[in-house]
């Protein structure tokens, strides 16, 4: 249908062609884009964000403070602005731990067919657990700090990856040009890096847009009950968790993180699913 | 389908032998001494000397882990370090607010959601669809917290319809319980409603291509019933997977949604044991939360040929 109705385009114009065809992707990125300057700008476009301020405390949204202040008089526009760096980084980095310690148990498990017993075991036991109480069973028996919750955030996510990289190898394993590389005698290695990593980088790239926008979710749902990032960072989390004593007098202080938040995970929510639509032309029919 | 029961039943021993090893290690593989990590910083010697010897933790490790296993085989989940009451009893405490919060959240969210996927599919490409698939979107993202402080804001603070907060237990009435648990069940379910209604629609839109469907509706089937007795039927073994999936999400939903909504659930019971340290009952509570979902997985796997006469065991 859409094909017939497409005017020709000149060639030349197929950056425009592809952000035609994917809106989801370039919105987005777009707004993900205003997250990451946001995030790189905070020096310039905030205050201090740990500044105590015992006059101006609990002050509603005003030209002065555009999100109000918290019960310590702290500006909570600068502290949603550097939230921003807190959550970005957990999520990008819980993205690429989890995805490439899956990717490495994903493919060993797929190729090696003993391993897979005992370590698909282990991945069943671990996908039992709520993401949320691993993180907190992790989180409250070591010294809170960012690494701790980057870690803690994995974890739970590591299964997830595996099983779907497991799943990718096992269908790529059976096809006639790996029976061929394996007749000619390619070392396993070399089967495993160049002839089934490749089929794995589509949907890998999918995934890890998802485990980001869920650490994100799952960095703040943490911190929101007092078992995340340590209280002294202003992480979006730690600011709703402040809030929650005043809500009923000062909503704005949990309102404005909550809403940042769910629009940080919008956006990288859409890029996952425009990624999915235009990686994967089997699930995009179904989904 | 008895032995495939057993066999599947059989099955949920290595999983849970797996979680009691993992939770069982936590303690044992942080760095440091674990009974000082939980005795806290400003603890005396002669007290961690004392939460050691409660925990168990001068005895050989292996001699540890069977202790432990032989404690959960009997149905023991430990004692708490700070109540000294039994984990089972803390938990049977807390357990009603929790229950009934889950299961209202899971009849709301598969009684709105599995119509809405159905509408979606059957009226794809409309605005019915886009505005369905935008729902389920903006479910996917808006964290629990903030759909539950918004409702609280705009249905007990300004509107003055509902309590603010807190839980009415059963024994004082369904109305009252019915009351204090409507807003938090609202907002837990959107994020498992976005889950269902995508699922179903994209099920029910693989169906809908089927000949068979086709056939239904030229021989004058109406379409409801082609679209639920034809359609929906066929098309529910994924739905019911995907339920079985988000319970995951709903455990950890329900967690924050008691703090948001100051529910004295098995979440409060977490949160606490985080602020104390009690690490006795956030390894039970993981044993627990897991053993359920470990079984309700193994009921929807059964569930299966109810929906499916194809698959037999």
């Amino acid at each position: 249908m859409a094909a017939v109705l497409t005017v020709p385009v000149p060639a030349g114009s197929h950056a425009l062609d592809w952000i035609r065809r994917n809106p989801t992707i370039v919105f987005g990125s777009a707004i993900l884009g205003l997250f990451v300057a946001v995030a790189l700008l905070a020096p310039w476009i905030a205050a201090d964000p740990l500044s105590f301020d015992p006059l101006n405390r609990l002050k509603r949204p005003s030209q002065e403070f555009w999100f109000g202040t918290d019960q310590f008089g702290r500006d909570v526009y600068s502290r949603v602005v550097y939230g921003t760096r807190i959550s970005l980084i957990v999520g990008v980095s819980v993205a690429v731990v989890a995805t490439v310690t899956g990717l490495l148990v994903g493919v060993l498990c797929g190729y090696y067919r003993r391993l897979d017993d005992i370590v698909m075991r282990v991945m069943d036991g671990l996908m039992a657990i709520p993401a949320i109480l691993l993180a907190i069973a992790l989180i409250t028996l070591m010294k809170a700090s960012l690494l701790i919750v980057i870690i803690a955030i994995s974890i739970p996510e590591i299964p997830r990856v595996v099983r779907l990289v497991r799943s990718v190898v096992l269908s790529v394993r059976g096809l006639p040009y790996i029976e061929a590389a394996v007749a000619s005698g390619t070392r396993s290695r070399i089967i495993m890096t160049r002839h089934i990593l490749p089929s794995t980088v589509a949907p890998l790239i999918v995934q890890s847009t998802y485990v980001c926008s869920s650490a994100i979710l799952i960095e703040a749902g943490l911190s929101f009950l007092g078992a995340g990032t340590p209280p002294e960072i202003p992480s979006w989390g730690n600011v709703l968790s402040l809030g929650r004593a005043f809500f009923q007098i000062s909503p704005w202080i949990i309102f404005f993180p909550g809403l940042m938040l769910a629009i940080a995970v919008l956006a990288i929510n859409l890029v996952g699913d425009g990624l999915r639509d235009s990686l994967d032309p089997r699930i995009a029919r179904r989904m | 389908m008895t032995a495939y029961i057993v066999r599947r039943l059989l099955a949920t021993i290595p999983v849970m032998v797996v979680v009691a090893l993992f939770v069982f290690l936590l303690l044992h593989l942080t760095p440091g001494d674990p009974a000082a990590v939980i005795a806290g910083d400003d603890a005396s010697p002669s007290e961690i000397e004392g939460i050691r010897h409660k925990l168990g933790l001068d005895l050989a490790i292996w001699q540890q882990f069977g202790i432990y296993v032989g404690n959960l085989l009997r149905g023991d989940l430990g004692t708490s370090i700070f109540s000294n009451l039994p984990v089972l009893t803390l938990v049977k405490q807390r357990l009603e607010p929790s229950l009934v919060l889950a299961v209202s959240t899971l009849v709301l969210a598969i009684v709105l959601a599995v119509p809405m996927g159905v509408l979606a599919a059957w009226k794809a490409r409309t605005w019915i669809d886009r505005v369905v698939m935008g729902f389920s979107v903006l479910g996917f993202a808006v964290p629990v917290f903030l759909i539950g402080y918004l409702l609280i804001y705009v249905f007990a603070i300004e509107l003055r319809w509902l309590p603010v907060q807190g839980y009415r237990p059963l024994s004082q009435g369904i109305d009252q319980t019915a009351r204090s648990i409507l807003l938090p069940t609202i907002a837990l379910s959107m994020v498992y409603m976005a889950l269902i209604a995508r699922m179903t629609r994209a099920s029910m839109l693989e169906v809908l291509s089927e000949d068979y469907i086709r056939t239904a509706h030229s021989k004058g089937v109406s379409t409801i019933v082609v679209l639920l007795r034809h359609a929906l039927k066929n098309a529910a073994v994924p739905i019911v997977t995907v339920i079985g999936i988000g319970l995951t999400l709903l455990i950890s939903g329900v967690v924050i949604t008691e703090t948001v909504f100051n529910i004295p659930g098995l979440g409060r019971l977490t949160v606490d044991a985080i602020l104390k340290r009690d690490y006795p009952i956030i390894q039970g509570l993981i044993i627990l939360f897991a053993g359920a979902k470990v079984l309700v997985n193994l009921l929807i796997d059964i569930s299966y040929v109810f929906f499916d006469p194809r698959i037999r065991y």
